[in-house]
Parts: C-alpha cells; sequence; structure tokens
C-alpha cells in the first residue's frame, strides 16, 4: 500500500497497517536492556534511565538483570580481557532477537586505554555491533540519541527477504565463539565472523597527515 | 623525621641489617631506605611496632623494574704515549640493574609522620626474584603485593594469597616489565606513528601493493 493512500486513510480514521509494522512496532517500542554496567559509562546509562533523561518514554525501562529476558545489551564501559568471554557469554545467552550498543571510546576501540595490555581493544571484535556511541564517557542525550537510531533500524527491518535480520534466517548463528584465557591474549584475538581488520591507507600517516579509508 | 635518624635506629635494633639511604635529588628529596632481603621482615616488623614514630600505615606498594643496563664513564686518565706523557679519554664500562625493588610507603598515622620509603631488591629478574612479604604486618599490602607480583613478577614469601589480580591464572608474562612484548593487536591506528605506525604498515596487506 502505498504511504500517501494510508496517511489518507488515517485521517478518516481507518487504520491501515502489515504485519510487518505491527511487528516491528512490538519491538521496537519494548526494548528490554541488560542490566550491566562495566565502568564510568555505566553511570550515564544510569542517568539516562533516572527521571531526568528517562529512557522509560522510549520503551526501555525495564533493566533486565537476567540475560535470558533481555533484547538489547548496552556495552557500558572498558572492556577488560578478563571480563571479555564473560560480556561474549551473557551476549550467547540473550534470546533473539538481539541488540549490541556499543557505548563510549572504551567499547568502541579500547579508547584511551588501547595501547594497554589488559583492555580489549574493541567489543565489535567479538560480537556484532548494532550502533556505536562516541564520547568518553557519552552523555545521557548520546545514549537516547543511539537507542533512536536502534529503534529506526528496528522499525526499517523485513521479516522476508536476503536482508531479513538474523533472527528470523536459519542458517545465521545467533551465539558468538567465547574466547578462552591464553598464555599471552585472549584465543582468538578476535572473531573473523564478526571483525576484521579495517583497511586503512595510512601511507601518509608518518608525513604528519592523517590515514584515510 | 628524619632518614638518618630512622636508619640509626634500625641499625641499633635490628642486628645484622644492611641499610643503604637512596637520595631523591628532586625538589621533594623523598630519600629512600634499601634494606637487604634477608632483613626485611625484621626491618619492617621494627618500624611498625619498635621504632619512634610507629609506623602503623602501609599506604601504597609498587615495584620497580631495574633492567641490566651499561653505562659507560669517561675519565681523563694521564699515560705515556710516545714516550710523551698525554691525558687520554679512559672509558670504563659498568652494568647496573637486573633486579626487581618492591618499594613499601609507611606512615604513621599516630604522629602524622611520613612516608618513610622503603625498598627490597631481588637478587635478579629471573629466577632468584624473591622479597618478603609484608602482609603480615601490614594487611593493607596484600593487594598491592599481588599487584606488583602480577605486573612484575616479584615473589612475595609468605604472602597469605599470591596470585594474579590483573592478569588471568595461566597468563605468563608480566606486564609492566621493560621487556615486555605486548600482543600485536592494535594494528588500526587513525593516526598511526612511531612503533604504532610500523606494525600498522606490517599489517597492511600485501596485495594493496605495499606503501
Amino acid at each position: 500500500m502505498d504511504e500517501q493512500l494510508k496517511s489518507e486513510l488515517r485521517r478518516q480514521g481507518v487504520v491501515a497497517t502489515s504485519l510487518q509494522e505491527l511487528y516491528n512496532w512490538g519491538r521496537k517500542s519494548s526494548v528490554w536492556p541488560l542490566n550491566f554496567g562495566l565502568a564510568c559509562c555505566a553511570i550515564e546509562m544510569i542517568a539516562a534511565t533516572m527521571a531526568r533523561y528517562d529512557l522509560a518514554r522510549f520503551g526501555a525501562e525495564v533493566f533486565r538483570p537476567s540475560p535470558r529476558q533481555a533484547d538489547l545489551m548496552i556495552v557500558a564501559g572498558t572492556v577488560t580481557k578478563k571480563m571479555a568471554p564473560q560480556v561474549v557469554r551473557l551476549y550467547n545467552q540473550m534470546p533473539e532477537p538481539k541488540y549490541v550498543i556499543s557505548m563510549g571510546a572504551c567499547a568502541i576501540s579500547g579508547g584511551p586505554f588501547k595501547q594497554g595490555y589488559n583492555v580489549l581493544k574493541g567489543i565489535d571484535r567479538y560480537i556484532p555491533v548494532d550502533v556505536y556511541i562516541p564520547g568518553c564517557p557519552p552523555r545521557p542525550e548520546a545514549l537516547i540519541d543511539a537507542f533512536m537510531m536502534l529503534q529506526r533500524k528496528i522499525d526499517a527491518q523485513y521479516l522476508t527477504g536476503p536482508g531479513r535480520p538474523r533472527h528470523l534466517d536459519a542458517e545465521t548463528p545467533s551465539e558468538f565463539v567465547v574466547p578462552e584465557f591464553g598464555a599471552h591474549d585472549l584465543v582468538p584475538t578476535s572473531n573473523s565472523e564478526v571483525w576484521s581488520v579495517p583497511l586503512v591507507n595510512i601511507s601518509n600517516a608518518g608525513k604528519n597527515e592523517p590515514g584515510r579509508d | 623525621m628524619n632518614l638518618e635518624e630512622i636508619k640509626s635506629q634500625i641499625e641499633a635494633n635490628v642486628p645484622g641489617c644492611r641499610l643503604e639511604i637512596i637520595p631523591n635529588g628532586s625538589p621533594s628529596g623523598q630519600h629512600s631506605l634499601l634494606v637487604d632481603v634477608e632483613h626485611g621482615f625484621a626491618v619492617a616488623s621494627f618500624l611498625r611496632d619498635g621504632a619512634t614514630p610507629r609506623f602503623d600505615f602501609c599506604s601504597n606498594v609498587t615495584g620497580i623494574d631495574w633492567p641490566v643496563k651499561e653505562v659507560s664513564n669517561k675519565t681523563k686518565v694521564k699515560k705515556l704515549v710516545d714516550g710523551v706523557e698525554k691525558e687520554v679519554d679512559e672509558v670504563v664500562k659498568t652494568q647496573t640493574g637486573g633486579y626487581l625493588e618492591a618499594v613499601y610507603h609507611l606512615y604513621s598515622v599516630e604522629q602524622r609522620e611520613g612516608p618513610v620509603v622503603l625498598r627490597m631488591r631481588t637478587e635478579d629478574r629471573a629466577e632468584r626474584n624473591h622479597v618478603p612479604s609484608l602482609t603480615p604486618l601490614w594487611r593493607s599490602a596484600e593487594f598491592q603485593e599481588r599487584e606488583a607480583y602480577d605486573l612484575f613478577g616479584i615473589l612475595f614469601d609468605g604472602h597469605p594469597d599470591l596470585r594474579r589480580l590483573l592478569m588471568w591464572e595461566g597468563f605468563v608474562d608480566h606486564p609492566m616489565r621493560r621487556d615486555y612484548v605486548d600482543p600485536d593487536d592494535y594494528e588500526y591506528e587513525p593516526t598511526a606513528h612511531d612503533e604504532v605506525l610500523k606494525r600498522a604498515q606490517a599489517h597492511r596487506p600485501a596485495q594493496e601493493g605495499g606503501l
């Protein structure tokens, strides 16, 4: 049905919708985040849920303490190598459909600790991330913005066809490799199914010019 | 409170101990006291119980890595060259370092005094890397000694629970040592430079035609 006819009908008091729209509307309006935080970003996440910023307006007021009841994992803070297996395991325990927001510089790339010995250089090395929020830490508004972006992403999903989301495609995996503690580093150091080394042109980097894609 | 006074107090009460004051040239002038490993525990327990003031609080424990370093000193020496006396530069090479240090900062809460900086040196960096644990004297040292063990590889004899703290069991390296080589896993850098640039270049796929 074309959009113009739909809005014309709506003005006349007739609501026409599709199953896909209804399904996506239902999912995007009650995304329940998993109740866990890793570092200072978690404080901003808590602030976003409190009365002043009130994430409840978007249907995400119920922070579940169990991964079995959560739809969204907000990776809020520094993921140390010691913590990384637990984060991946929690993600594996969440039922589909599930989403990940990578909150803050540390969760994206390791942030200020990128060259440290004990910090994972981005949670996207092990699990697929839907929305990244830069910042150190990001303000609650940024988290709300990311949350709305995730809602738009859910809203745009098709239920059928090759572009359908993971949970409607029996072929794609919903569990990911949990890294193990090795003698010098995590084993494996990244999951090649979800992450590969970004290609960056660094030929000019030594000449005081930033590398480009 | 003077470190010299404390040193003579210790020497009078702990027989056989070898102490050395390591000067600190910075404006703070916070000199430290090097204690030999054999008498480390006795000296520390005297500082806690017998000394005036009594050092009842250990605020900080850390480690220092001193890798083997060759220092060459040039000295002018008079020598006979072709029958004529001349001043010739002579290079004397000496080796320093090659040990790990455990450093304790002690305070007296009672007398508002401190800190006294206590150092203990291991014999070398590989096998004989033992120092006595001071956790039986100051409970606050427990986690910090574990941290020093984890990051520097100093073994604290007499520690009640010497496990790794920040890294996992099964991790073999000690990340804060000077010769630690970290795993090559930060190949992507938006503004790579120096060492990081070299690594990033090494990670560049070959099919891109080099640099």
